[in-house]
């Protein structure tokens, strides 16, 4: 496998506009000669199908929820970030790409980064055109705040639903482009395989979640946009439906799926309250602008937190990061506060959990002013926990939220199988070892409206009108596959149901392969995970048939697959042997416990390639160059 | 604690469909009432009984994908809540309830508790959009827009498209629903330019989707997850009068 990362030559600065100036265009009369298949409808997938059909494009949208307007995009709470420096604070491109890079440990690719940074100001004005209401100040105009891993205000945000009204103006552009019939539009419909011609992506086998019916898609090329495969942990923020099968099913047919190990822990979720619990709830990390962490100094300390005098507290993220304070990156607030929980001062019934205190910023702004700013993020903390947070401080620990890793891709977006393009979470492209926060919506958009439409129509004049249809053999061939999947699925007959499984699984990966990872608990989890998955396949017990709406067996398709996308990760950890970003190897730690990277053996990006079931896949390395940042060590003290 | 529940069960859209009944044990008050179910179908699958299907996504009350009647209120005795933001701590030990699919004959059952609410999107395609392509766009601090008009739109724009308002209403009218939509833009000015035809061609289509008209029950404003407010159906109504008016 040959990683060509493509990347233009010149100056960064002028790299994207003399990309767009050497990609071949397609003439607008011959647009409608083309078709794209676009899996996946959040920002990435809503904003790429819409942007295509607009061109002129004919293209089909794929999403699993019953509405495209139902993509877990739409549960970004806090923001986007963009450079405009309307606070003329001193933002810049140069700024907002520096601040990804070093956010993201120095392990993403320059120049992808720098465009990502370069388009973001096109996605707010984009979005304002759209009517996207965001907040805005009394004289009109838009107001910002700030966020972690950056010190200046760049945050373009809605509320507390800023990733609610991108979608739904991504989706305002897809329900236009759906009724002109530019876009055909598939809810209800999960991709289970991707169809491999002559070396080139030609199509989709789906399966109609309705009916149960499997039937093939055939398109001069194929969009990913699926999001991240973070429900691997079980317990995490995704929906219960986000799922990793269909980029999965493409590693399986020669896509190399880069960084698996880079998972991202968000810091501030609602901390587990019991075994039965389904999912975590994210409370935006826009709360650390003005809510101060901290835990009893003591262990072991009942008190209730009002009782706990302030010389009793600690107040660890400001003690330890003075100039960033509670607003340091999340992977550093994260560990920070398993450190705090391991040492016996967590809080709250389970004891793990640390205070996400407003009592100060209350006290000093007003409860109106703390009311307006996160007022719906108070009551979802209120409705989930039954404590109000205006009066007791909130309990927060870190979960599952976003994976860095994703399909490997070069800068035109496209997988290591050509006419197989990857955008938004589903690639791994711009965040390196970990993302910043209100970058993700900046990435989704960017992808959707400002690349993959460019970079589509070069490689549609490349290689040409595809002669393929689902009437050939391979089509046919996948199809039978799919088929015999589900009966295999069904036909098991065991004792335990899909979901008892996905728990088991998770708890092996939080464990071992979650905020905190070595060598033993690496090699441990790559012993159970393939005893786990040798135990689904012969216990595993689905009921119903698959020409109906069957919830279990969809379920029980996506615990399968994550079943070895747990043990890719378990491999790319191990290899992995330093600290960087999101990826804490123990054995990798300065003396005050901060994360040592290796930049002399360790500055790549790993491409796994899948070399047959039950087999350790194949390490491929793309080298990082930076020729525009120094690589330092991340200091936010 | 422990329930006893009556659900409907529907093997597909053909199907007559019942109430069944089923024994909620051990319910832990902190679950949510999307647990209490997932814990209940998980004793279903152990006794062979085919687990019950239900609408479930995000379960942070954003997505507006689930969506249930409890003891006849479009998700439950809760205020401005979900039914996956709704806790078991609002129940008591022994208490019977009933859960439904939303009833309406826009939204077609499919399979016990989940219905086809695309009748939603249809209307969307027909005018819920500015249109703009990408790119192009001018500066986003080009147009200033007064902080009122901007806090409208955004209390407009906060629906999630769940569908409570059409379940909980007497003639399964979906006026609160268009009127979020008609109302965010036309109190934008990116909105104005098409403000009359997107006003028509939505109520056109609702129409032809078969909900009902609106008799000023206001139980949609009631059973709304997101508290979006009947004036804007008041001011959908003008919007739609001002634009056949002046056609």
């Amino acid at each position: 496998m040959k990683l060509d990362a493509k990347v233009p030559s010149g100056p960064l600065a002028d790299k994207w506009d003399k990309h767009r100036f050497e990609m071949k265009l397609v003439n607008p009369a011959n647009k409608r000669k083309f078709s794209a298949i676009v899996v996946g409808s959040g920002l990435a997938g809503a904003a790429g199908a819409a942007s295509l059909a607009e061109l002129g494009y004919n293209v089909s949208c794929f999403c699993y929820q019953d509405s495209p307007r139902r993509a877990h995009s739409i549960a970004a709470q806090g923001g986007i970030n963009a450079s405009k420096n309307y606070q003329n604070d001193g933002d810049s491109t140069w700024r907002l790409f520096y601040d990804t890079v070093k956010g993201g440990d120095f392990r993403s690719r320059e120049a992808n980064v720098y465009r990502l940074a370069q388009v973001a100001n096109n996605i707010i004005d984009q979005c304002v055109a759209q009517g996207v209401p965001f907040a805005r100040e009394y004289g009109g105009l838009l107001a910002n705040r700030s966020f972690g891993g950056a010190q200046v205000s760049r945050t373009f945000y809605a509320r507390g639903q800023t990733g609610q009204q991108l979608l739904l103006g991504a989706y305002s552009s897809l329900s236009r482009q759906i009724g002109q019939g530019q876009v055909k539009m598939y809810p209800r419909t999960e991709m289970l395989d991707l169809v491999v011609v002559d070396g080139r992506a030609r199509g989709i086998v789906v399966r109609d979640m309705v009916t149960g019916k499997i039937s093939s898609h055939a398109a001069d090329a194929v969009v990913l946009a699926t999001g991240g495969y973070g429900n691997v942990f079980y317990l995490a923020t995704y929906a219960k439906g986000c799922n990793g099968t269909a980029a999965y099913r493409s590693y399986k047919k020669g896509a190399a799926f880069a960084n698996p190990c880079f998972t991202q822990i968000h810091p501030t979720c609602i901390p587990v309250s019991g075994e039965y619990q389904s999912k975590l709830t994210l409370m935006s990390e826009s709360l650390r602008n003005d809510g101060r962490i901290w835990v009893p100094k003591n262990r072991d300390d009942n008190r209730a937190a009002g009782d706990i005098p302030e010389n009793e507290r600690d107040y660890y993220l400001e003690r330890k990061y003075p100039s960033f304070g509670n607003l340091a990156p999340r992977d550093i607030s994260s560990r920070s506060a398993k450190e705090v929980v391991d040492d016996g001062r967590g809080v709250g019934e389970t004891g793990v959990g640390v205070y996400l205190d407003f009592a100060d910023a209350i006290k000093r702004l007003g409860k109106d002013v703390i009311e307006e700013r996160y007022g719906n993020l108070f009551q979802m903390y209120e409705r989930i926990t039954g404590e109000d947070p205006y009066t007791v401080p909130m309990r927060i620990y870190p979960a599952s939220h976003y994976t860095m890793g994703g399909l490997w891709v070069d800068y035109n977006l496209e997988s290591t199988i050509p006419g197989l393009f990857v955008a938004g979470e589903a690639n791994f492209s711009d965040h390196g070892a970990n993302r910043l926060g209100a970058s993700a919506l900046m990435q989704g958009l960017a992808d959707g409206y400002f690349v993959v439409p460019y970079t589509l129509g070069d490689h549609f004049v490349r290689a040409g009108v595809s002669d393929v249809t689902t009437d050939h053999p391979e089509f046919k061939k996948v199809e039978q596959e799919v088929q015999e999947r589900m009966k295999k699925l069904l036909s098991i007959n065991g004792k335990r149901s899909p979901d008892t499984f996905h728990r088991a699984l998770g708890k092996i990966m939080w464990e071992y392969c979650g905020m905190g990872r070595n060598e033993a608990g690496l090699k441990k989890a790559l012993q159970e995970i393939p005893a786990l998955r040798e135990e689904f396949w012969q216990d595993l017990k689905v009921m119903g048939t698959n020409e109906e709406l069957n919830q279990q067996l969809e379920l029980a398709g996506r615990v399968a697959d994550f079943l070895e996308i747990g043990e890719v990760m378990c491999y790319d950890a191990l290899t992995r042997a330093e600290s960087c970003g999101a990826h804490f190897r123990e054995e990798f730690q300065t003396e005050e416990g901060e994360a040592l990277r290796n930049d002399k053996d360790f500055c790549y990006v790993s491409a796994w390639e899948y070399q047959g079931d039950g087999k350790e896949p194949a390490l491929h390395k793309e080298p990082l160059v930076f020729e525009n940042v120094e690589l330092s060590t991340r200091s936010y003290k | 604690m422990n329930l006893t529940l009556y659900v409907w069960r529907q093997k597909n859209a053909d199907d007559k469909g019942r109430m069944e009944k089923y024994e909620a044990r051990d319910i832990n008050h902190h679950m949510s009432f999307l647990e209490m179910l997932d814990v209940v179908n998980e004793g279903l699958i152990q006794q062979g009984t085919e687990p019950i299907a239900f609408d479930h996504d995000c379960r942070e009350g954003i997505c507006g994908t689930c969506s249930l009647m409890i003891n006849g209120r479009a998700h439950g005795p809760e205020m401005a809540t979900t039914v996956c933001q709704l806790h078991m701590r609002h129940f008591k030990d022994g208490d019977t309830i009933y859960i439904e699919p939303w009833r309406a004959r826009a939204f077609p059952v499919l399979k016990d508790l989940v219905v086809d609410r695309s009748a939603f999107d249809r209307i969307m395609q027909a005018g819920g959009f500015v249109s703009i392509n990408a790119g192009g766009a001018p500066d986003a601090n080009a147009l200033p827009i007064a902080k009122k008009d901007a806090d409208t739109a955004m209390d407009a724009a906060a629906c999630i498209g769940c569908g409570a308002c059409v379940a909980s209403c007497k003639n399964a009218s979906a006026m609160l629903f268009v009127a979020a939509k008609v109302s965010q833009f036309a109190s934008l000015p990116q909105g104005h330019a098409e403000r009359k035809q997107r006003v028509e061609k939505m109520v056109a289509q609702m129409d032809r989707e078969g909900f009902g008209n609106c008799t000023n029950y206001y139980e949609c404003e009631a059973a709304c997850p997101k508290e979006i407010s009947v004036k804007f159906i008041a001011m959908m109504n003008r919007e739609y009068l001002m634009a056949t008016v002046t056609r």
